[in-house]
This record gives structure tokens, C-alpha cells and sequence, in this order.
């Protein structure tokens, strides 16, 4: 602790300062939500609930959520797979071309979503698949995988081997060493791996819309579609404000977890 | 003291399988990548490869279908046309403002959750970062739209001031882009600066470093690499959007370009070459990030 | 984004018509077009539609609006709507095989029926089509040598919309918008599509008819290049481009834009609003273009049958009131006028008016083999969209 108090009270004013700034958008999300008007002009006309009723009346709205969860595990399931199979290929050996491992599963999200999308739509359509929910897990589950790997490699690296080596000398093959030491060691990074996985799946609008057909809406697409119509922006303002309100429990999860399995941070 | 495992005359199948695995590290090695790497490299490379293959092809617009000879003319037509090169200029351009403007709104954030915060109020604020990032793009930049308009929150709170918005344009789309990707800046950074360790400060301090020398000296080069990592997000994020672009402006970006070639016209070769460019960029900026040092701390 | 102008207009052979829907299975062969289906058997159960968001409201968006329940269960098609968001998402979705229907406008009928995508419609089976509009059948955007390809969903013009306060004298022509010493420079919109390429010819066909254009979708290099350069002129007296409706509506309430091309429905809700924009939209003397929109049956159809019977049924005049009433714009049946909601709808969009609808020039593909006729010296889509990038800088 050996910043001076003057820089001390002055990060702080900038962390709220920020925080307001992250924060304003979604309260006016959440303001407009219950605007009692289509007209979109500030301040609001008047307040009302009728929005709400809308929304749970539209099957349209339950059926994109229902897609959209559906995405989401189903790309989340690929990526812990996939990224943990890659995690510990890449950190437990040392082998030709590990460097470039860990660059190729980078690459899917460094490069912009548009690119990614309409390869993927090329090659789908040369290969004769047909868009659905099948290729639009694919397409997520492309760039989900780096933010298992990400979570799953940092435990790895302190996860001692010792452990595991003990764990063996003891008698226990490697299957029942990594059921018994290593799997509940990385189990809280894959947890929180997996739900970065699943919110970005769950919000991707550009890969998505190269990958369904038209026939699968997850709720961005829903959302995209819906904006154009006058009826349509209130209706979107509810859905949103409600996800922002579900989700804090999943975020509150993932931090507990993240920070569960490290120790403290350094020196402190 | 007598061990029982492995050595048993009466070891199971399943475990002289493991034992013998286990004498075999490159098949293990070859086990764990083979499916991954197929994956990856099939759907993902493979499919980037046909893209760049499509842009040596050319569109057939009466049967909206492909001539399959080789041909550079997508590539001559975009090195030829200067609108291209503004476009990427621009494009490019923002993406280095964007992460320059997160960068610098992200950092003292970081800086106070890492080092200043207490452990409660620092998890605290981690979950208040990574709310937003929950709450949906689109949804978000609708918010700025409402934000931004000419009847919108912000020029209902200048107004009296005698101030004006900037209402849509290019000031929107940065100031968008630096709200929404702003998280992916802020989290990086902030594990960086947990990683170093007190004991260097403490060094720093006891060799004579005053707080600002030791700021600079010490702790910005340690976290310059987890900038880089954040500004990789920042950058390739703004680099290809064409959502926001639409949304709070009329400017034209790459995305832009590359959306309307392939969804108004179906000019996928024309499109695919108009994405090496952003490909291109991409790939030279991560190129450099790694050199810094960035992979590490991602 | 959602195409724009749609140009659609489909032959009709009237005498042939009336026959056969005295005797439909005593049409005359040769009044069949080849390929066509010669008559209606038992429905599938089953109809794959690809359309407009929309023009097939089943009531999961509001219940209010329905007119695909009561199809269902007339005629037992259960019907799964895919939505398109693009022409070129449709020519594409079209061209997979999965689909039966299609609400093709003017950029994709074409390719449609040029691909081999969708067939040619015996209008015998189709009975309503005898009450649609003269002036929406028998156009060069879906019937090809004399062949037609699919019925009217509806029309809609293009007009040009001004603030009244603020545009004074009204204008009259397209010249407010064009003229680079204007003096709303800065407040002027325009549609944000290749197809606004069009627009710029249809104003070139009046003030410059030395180019010698005949059909604003059928221009070929110098003509093309004239547009291009009057599009290039105007970007700089542009303030912004519309591409959703909304952002238009939103740009005139606030004074962002004073004067530029509309849709009536956008007109509609600028005076309906409280408080309302003072506007007008009106068709300027040059003319504007429009769009008509065509129901097309897939040459790949596993559900022919109940694509035929879709298609009698969305083209009925009550079905058809409701669509167009919702969408905004001019309904394709004569007797829908009498059964929309607004008594006034018909008269707002200009149904009945036919010298109207003259002076519109419906979206059509532009292709290499020109429209009008003069060979393989036009200018296709994929050029005027290359070229939209640079207009816009």
C-alpha cells in the first residue's frame, strides 16, 4: 500500500466515474422498458407495464430464448471439450508447433465475427449442410473454445504435478488421478470457462446470422428482426432488461468461482 | 511397506492399458489434439482457406452462381478504387482510437481494483464489470441510439447548458465502441496488475523510487503486456462490427463493405476479397502483440 | 438489410383466365405454360413459406394479427414461415430446395426465374387472381416471354417527402433533392440502398433525355455513369441516409432531414404522430419508382399443392386488406378496398389510382441482358452495388 492518498481518492473518483458511465445506458434501457408509448423521444411520455404483457403473450420471444439456451449449451459443451482437451495437450507436453496451438485457438475470436461468419456459410453451404441449429453451435462453438482454454491452462499452471505424481505413486492410474486430484483442481475454471462461453454465445449476433438459416432465431437474431417494427423496440427494451436482471446470478457464480480456486493475489 | 498398485500380478485390463499409455507420451499427445485440432482446423481454417479461395474466383450475377477460374480481378478492382483505402484507413484508424480511449478509461479502474480495493470490494466490482457484458450488444446500442438522438437523454441534460450532443455520426461510433468493449479492456489489465508482485514495489521504493518513477519504471512496463492482450479484444472487435456502424451513423466501415457485397448482392468473391483486409491487419497486429508479450496474459 | 424497392408485376391472360375458372380442367393446353401445374390435387399437409417480415403473420407476433390460422385450417397446410432479411437471402434460401414459397421482390424474381429456382404458374388455379389489379399484371418483372411466374402480393410507390415549414415553395420535382446549390444542403436524406441508383436514373430520364433511358433498371455504361456521378454530386448536400424506416421517421421529427425519398407508411405515422410532423409526400412530375412484391412457387415445390391454394388465399380480398393494410402499402385485390380497417387505406396508398401507378417504375432486377430490350449492355446488380460503395465514400 504505498500509493499516495491524493492518487488513492482520485482512482477512486475515476472507478465511479466509469462505473456510472458503464452503468446509464442500461439504466435507460430499463427506463425505457416501461415507456407507455412506441414514441421514442425523451423524456418519456408516460410509464406503464403493457410492454411487459406484450412480451409474454409473443411465443416469438419464448421460442428465441428457448434457441438461444439451446446454443449456448450446446456450444459450451463443444468448447469444454474441445478446450480442455487443448489446455492440457498444450501445457502438460512440450511438443513442435505449441506455440501455434495456442495462436489457432485464438484465432476464431481475434479475427472480426463478419469474417468468421461468412466462412463459415461458404463452407457449410459448399458441404451441403443445412443451416440450423446445428451450424450455428458449430460457429459458437468456434471462438468459445479459446475462453476454456484460457481458464483451464492458467489453472493447469498452478495445479502442482506433484500432486498428481503423488497421486500415482500411491496406486492410482491416470484415470482415477485426474477423477480425484486433478478434475476437482481445475473443476471451478472450467465452470467459470464454461459460463464466459455461454454468455458470449448466448449475445453473438454477427456469426449468428451467418449460420442460421432463418429458421433457428436465438435472441439477438429476434431482436435484430424485431427493431424495424414500431410495436417492436418496447418489446425488445423488456426482453433486454429482463436478461440484464436474470443474469446477475450467473455472472455472481462465475466470480466466485474464478476467484475460488486461486490463491490470493500476489503479495497481498 | 509394500505398494499393491501397478505391480499386482492381477492388474486389470483397464489399468495395464493406462500403465502402458502412460509410457507413451506422444500418443497421449497425439490422443488429446487429434479432435480439437481436427475441429479447428477443419471447420475453422478450412473454411477461412475456401473463403480466400472464393476471392480468387468471380460472381456470375445472372445465375447467381460462381466462375470457378482463377482470376485477380477482385483484388485489382479494390487496389485500384480509392474509396477502398479510405474506407480501410478509416476503419483501422477508429479501431486504434477505440483501444487507445479504453485503454485509458480502463486503466486507472484496473489499477484501483488490483492494487487499492479490498478483496470484497475488488470481487465486487469484478462482478459489476462483467454485468454489462451480459446485458446484450444489440440492446446496448440501442441504448446509445435513445442516448444519442436528437430528442435523446443527452442532449436533455446539455441543453440547459447550452451545449449540444454529437448526436449520430463518426463521434457516435466511438464513443459506442469504447462503451461496449470497454470490459474486455478493464479485466485483462487488471489481472496483469495482480500478477506483480509487492515485493518488487517494495524493492523499487526501498531503492529511492518515488511513487510516480516507480509507476513508471515498474508497474506500466510489468502491465504493458496485459494492455496489449485487452487492446487484441478492443481492436479486432471494432475492426470488423458493422452493427453499430448502421445503427448510430451513416459512415461506411470494412464491415460495412464486406456485409453488403455479400447480403444485398451475394458477391461472395468480391467480399472475400474485400476481408483479407481485415485479415490481413489482424493478423500483423497479433503478430506484434505476441512479440510484446501479450499471449501470457490473456 | 432488408431490400427496398420492389418491382413486380405478373402476367395475366385474362380471356384464358375466365375459361378456366369456368372448366379448370378443361384448360386449353396450349393457354398452360409449359412446366406449369395443369391441376390442383389433394394438399400436402405441409407448406415451407420464405418471405417478408411480416407479410405471413400467424399470430405468435400479436394476436391480433393472424390471416394464416384460419388457411390452416381450411385446408389443413400446416405453415412454417421462414423470414428473409435480405433478397439475396431469399434467392439463396430459394435455391436450397427446402422452400415452397416465396415473396420475391423485384431484385430476386428475376434471378429467380432466371436460375431455374421457381416455376411457371398456371393463373387458372388461382381464382382470385382474376379481381387483381390491370395495372399490377402482365409486368416484365415476373412474367418472361409471356410466361408468368407467380401473383401480386401488392405495390407501394416511392414518394418524396418535405417538411412543410421548413421547404418552401413545395417542390414538385426530384430537383430539391439533386440540385448541389441547394438550399437544404445538409438536410436531405436518401435510401440507403444500391437500388436509390434507380432513383437518380428516373430523374436523369426527364432532365437529361439525351441518355436516352428508357427503363431506370436497364442502364448501360454512360447511363450508368451519369447516375453515379449525380448519386456522387448529391452525397454532398446529404445529411443522412435512411436505411430503417424508423431512423427516417426519427431524422424528420427532429429537423435532422427536411426533404427526401419515403415510404407512405413512414408519411403515415409523421402525421399520425403526437404531435404530428408537419409533412407532405407527394409523386413528383418525373416520376419515382415503387415496389411490388410476387408470391413464387419453387420449381423444387414439395408442396405444391398447398403453395397453389396459399397463394388464392393470401391474394383474397380480406386476407390481402389485412396484409397490406399492416405492411403499408396498396393492396393487389379491387375488392380489398371495400374491407380494410382504415376506409381510407385504399385512398391514402392510391390503389384505384392507375395514372398513379404509371409514372412508377417497379423494382427490377438490373441485369447484364438489358430490361428493355437491347442486349447484353446493361449494368448488373453487382455493379451498382460495388458502385454504392463509392457514392457513399
Amino acid at each position: 500500500m504505498h500509493e499516495p492518498r491524493g492518487a488513492r481518492i482520485a482512482l477512486r473518483i475515476a472507478t465511479i466515474a466509469v462505473l456510472v458511465f458503464i452503468y446509464a445506458p442500461l439504466a435507460v434501457i430499463a427506463i425505457y422498458a416501461f415507456n407507455s408509448s412506441t414514441n421514442q423521444a425523451w423524456p418519456l411520455a408516460g410509464l406503464s407495464f403493457q410492454w411487459f404483457e406484450r412480451a409474454f403473450e409473443q411465443s416469438g420471444v419464448r421460442d428465441a430464448l428457448w434457441a438461444s439456451i439451446r446454443a449456448g449449451l450446446g456450444a459450451t459443451a463443444v468448447a469444454l471439450f474441445l478446450g480442455s482437451l487443448v489446455a492440457f495437450a498444450v501445457q502438460r507436453f512440450r511438443f513442435f508447433g505449441r506455440e501455434t496451438v495456442g495462436f489457432l485457438v485464438l484465432l476464431p475470436i481475434a479475427l472480426p465475427g463478419i469474417v468468421t461468419g461468412i466462412a463459415l456459410n461458404s463452407a457449410f453451404r459448399t458441404a451441403g449442410l443445412e443451416l440450423g441449429m446445428t451450424t450455428i453451435v458449430i460457429g459458437h462453438a468456434t471462438f468459445c473454445v479459446v475462453l476454456v482454454y484460457n481458464n483451464v491452462i492458467a489453472r493447469l499452471r498452478r495445479v502442482s504435478r506433484h500432486l498428481e505424481e503423488a497421486s500415482m505413486d500411491l496406486g492410482a492410474t491416470q484415470w482415477q488421478t485426474f477423477r480425484y486430484v486433478t478434475f476437482p483442481a481445475i473443476r471451478t475454471a472450467l465452470l467459470a470457462g464454461g459460463l464466459l462461453a455461454f454468455a458470449l454465445s448466448f449475445d453473438e449476433v454477427i456469426v449468428t446470422t451467418f449460420t442460421t438459416g432463418g429458421g433457428e432465431k436465438t435472441i439477438p437474431i429476434w431482436i435484430l428482426q424485431n427493431y424495424t417494427r414500431t410495436s417492436g423496440l418496447p418489446i425488445v427494451n423488456v426482453v433486454a432488461l429482463l436478461l440484464i436482471l436474470l443474469s446477475v446470478i450467473p455472472v455472481w457464480i462465475a466470480q466466485r468461482l474464478a476467484g475460488a480456486g486461486t490463491g490470493s493475489p500476489s503479495g497481498r | 511397506m509394500t505398494t499393491t498398485a501397478g505391480t499386482a500380478p492381477h492388474a486389470s485390463p483397464s489399468r495395464r492399458l493406462q500403465a502402458w499409455l502412460y509410457r507413451r507420451p506422444r500418443l497421449q499427445l497425439v490422443l488429446l489434439l487429434a479432435l480439437p485440432l481436427l475441429a479447428l482446423v477443419v471447420a475453422y481454417l478450412g473454411s477461412l482457406g475456401l473463403l480466400l479461395i472464393n476471392a480468387f474466383w468471380r460472381y456470375d450475377p445472372t445465375t447467381g452462381g460462381l466462375d470457378r477460374t482463377f482470376s485477380l480481378a477482385n483484388f485489382l478492382q479494390i487496389a485500384g478504387s480509392a474509396v477502398y483505402r479510405t474506407i480501410t484507413l478509416r476503419t483501422v484508424g477508429l479501431a486504434f482510437l477505440v483501444t487507445i480511449t479504453c485503454a485509458a478509461i480502463g486503466f486507472p479502474v484496473a489499477y484501483y481494483m488490483a492494487r487499492i480495493a479490498s478483496p470484497r470490494v475488488r470481487g465486487l466490482l469484478v462482478v459489476t464489470i462483467l454485468l454489462p457484458l451480459w446485458a446484450s450488444y444489440l440492446v446496448k446500442v440501442f441504448a446509445w441510439r435513445a442516448i444519442l438522438q436528437e430528442q435523446g437523454v443527452l442532449n436533455w441534460l446539455l441543453r440547459p447548458l447550452g451545449l449540444e450532443g454529437p448526436g449520430y455520426g463518426d463521434v457516435a461510433v466511438w464513443l459506442v465502441f469504447t462503451y461496449l468493449w470497454l470490459p474486455y479492456m478493464i479485466l485483462p489489465i487488471q489481472a496483469g496488475l495482480e500478477r506483480i508482485p509487492s515485493s518488487l514495489l517494495e524493492a523499487s521504493a526501498d531503492l529511492g523510487g518515488r511513487t510516480g518513477m516507480t509507476f513508471r519504471r515498474v508497474i506500466l512496463p510489468l502491465a504493458f503486456p496485459a494492455v496489449v492482450a485487452g487492446s487484441i479484444f478492443t481492436f479486432s472487435l471494432t475492426l470488423g462490427d458493422y452493427i453499430t456502424p448502421t445503427l448510430v451513423s451513416s459512415t461506411q466501415f470494412l464491415g460495412n463493405v464486406v456485409q453488403r457485397e455479400v447480403g444485398v448482392s451475394g458477391n461472395l468473391p468480391l467480399a472475400a476479397a474485400v476481408a483479407t483486409i481485415p485479415i490481413i491487419v489482424m493478423l500483423l497486429y497479433l503478430f506484434v502483440a505476441r512479440r510484446l508479450g501479450a499471449f501470457e496474459a490473456l | 438489410m432488408k431490400g427496398s424497392i420492389r418491382r413486380t408485376l405478373s402476367a395475366g391472360v385474362g380471356l384464358t383466365l375466365a375459361l378456366a375458372a369456368i372448366a379448370p380442367g378443361a384448360t386449353l393446353a396450349q393457354d398452360v405454360p409449359e412446366g406449369a401445374m395443369t391441376e390442383i390435387g389433394a394438399p400436402e399437409g405441409a407448406l415451407e413459406i420464405v418471405a417478408w417480415a411480416g407479410y405471413v403473420e400467424d399470430g405468435s407476433n400479436d394476436p391480433a394479427l393472424d390471416w394464416v390460422s384460419s388457411f390452416e385450417e381450411e385446408t389443413g397446410c400446416q405453415v412454417n414461415v421462414t423470414l428473409g432479411n435480405t433478397s439475396d437471402e431469399m434467392f439463396t434460401l430459394m435455391q436450397s430446395g427446402n422452400y415452397d414459397l416465396v415473396s420475391a421482390s423485384g431484385d430476386a424474381s428475376n434471378r429467380l426465374i432466371s436460375a431455374g429456382s421457381v416455376q411457371p404458374i398456371n393463373l387458372a388455379l388461382i381464382p382470385n387472381y382474376a379481381d387483381v389489379f390491370e395495372g399490377l399484371k402482365n409486368k416484365p418483372h415476373n412474367t418472361v416471354n409471356g410466361v408468368p411466374y407467380g401473383v401480386p402480393h401488392g405495390r407501394g410507390a416511392n414518394l418524396l417527402m418535405y417538411n412543410t415549414e421548413a421547404v418552401t415553395p413545395a417542390p414538385d420535382s426530384w430537383s430539391v433533392v439533386f440540385d448541389p446549390a441547394s438550399p437544404y444542403a445538409g438536410k436531405v436524406t436518401a435510401y440507403d440502398s444500391p437500388i436509390y441508383i434507380a432513383d437518380a436514373a428516373v430523374y436523369l430520364m426527364t432532365h437529361n433525355p439525351e441518355l436516352g433511358i428508357t427503363n431506370p433498371y436497364a442502364l448501360d455504361e454512360t447511363q450508368f455513369a451519369a447516375a453515379v456521378d449525380l448519386l456522387k454530386q448529391q452525397r454532398a448536400i446529404i445529411g443522412r441516409y435512411w436505411a430503417l424506416y424508423t431512423d427516417e421517421i426519427a431524422a424528420f421529427q427532429s429537423g435532422d432531414s427536411v426533404v427526401g425519398t419515403t415510404w407512405q407508411v413512414i408519411a403515415n405515422v409523421l402525421q399520425g404522430s403526437e404531435p404530428a410532423t408537419p409533412i407532405e409526400a407527394i409523386l413528383p412530375m418525373e416520376g419515382s419508382t415503387g415496389w411490388s412484391d410476387t408470391w413464387m412457387l419453387s420449381s423444387m415445390a414439395q408442396h405444391p399443392n398447398c403453395g397453389y391454394l396459399f397463394m388464392n388465399h393470401i391474394i383474397s380480398p380480406a386476407v390481402n386488406a389485412a396484409a397490406t393494410e399492416y405492411f403499408g402499402e396498396a393492396p393487389a385485390n379491387t375488392k380489398s378496398c371495400a374491407l380494410t380497417a382504415d376506409p381510407n387505406h385504399c385512398d391514402t396508398y392510391h390503389a384505384t389510382d392507375e395514372a398513379y401507378f404509371d409514372k412508377v417504375y417497379y423494382w427490377a432486377t438490373p441485369q447484364k441482358e438489358c430490361l428493355d430490350g437491347r442486349g447484353p449492355i446493361c449494368k448488373d446488380y453487382a455493379e451498382w452495388t460495388m458502385a454504392w460503395t463509392e457514392i457513399k465514400g
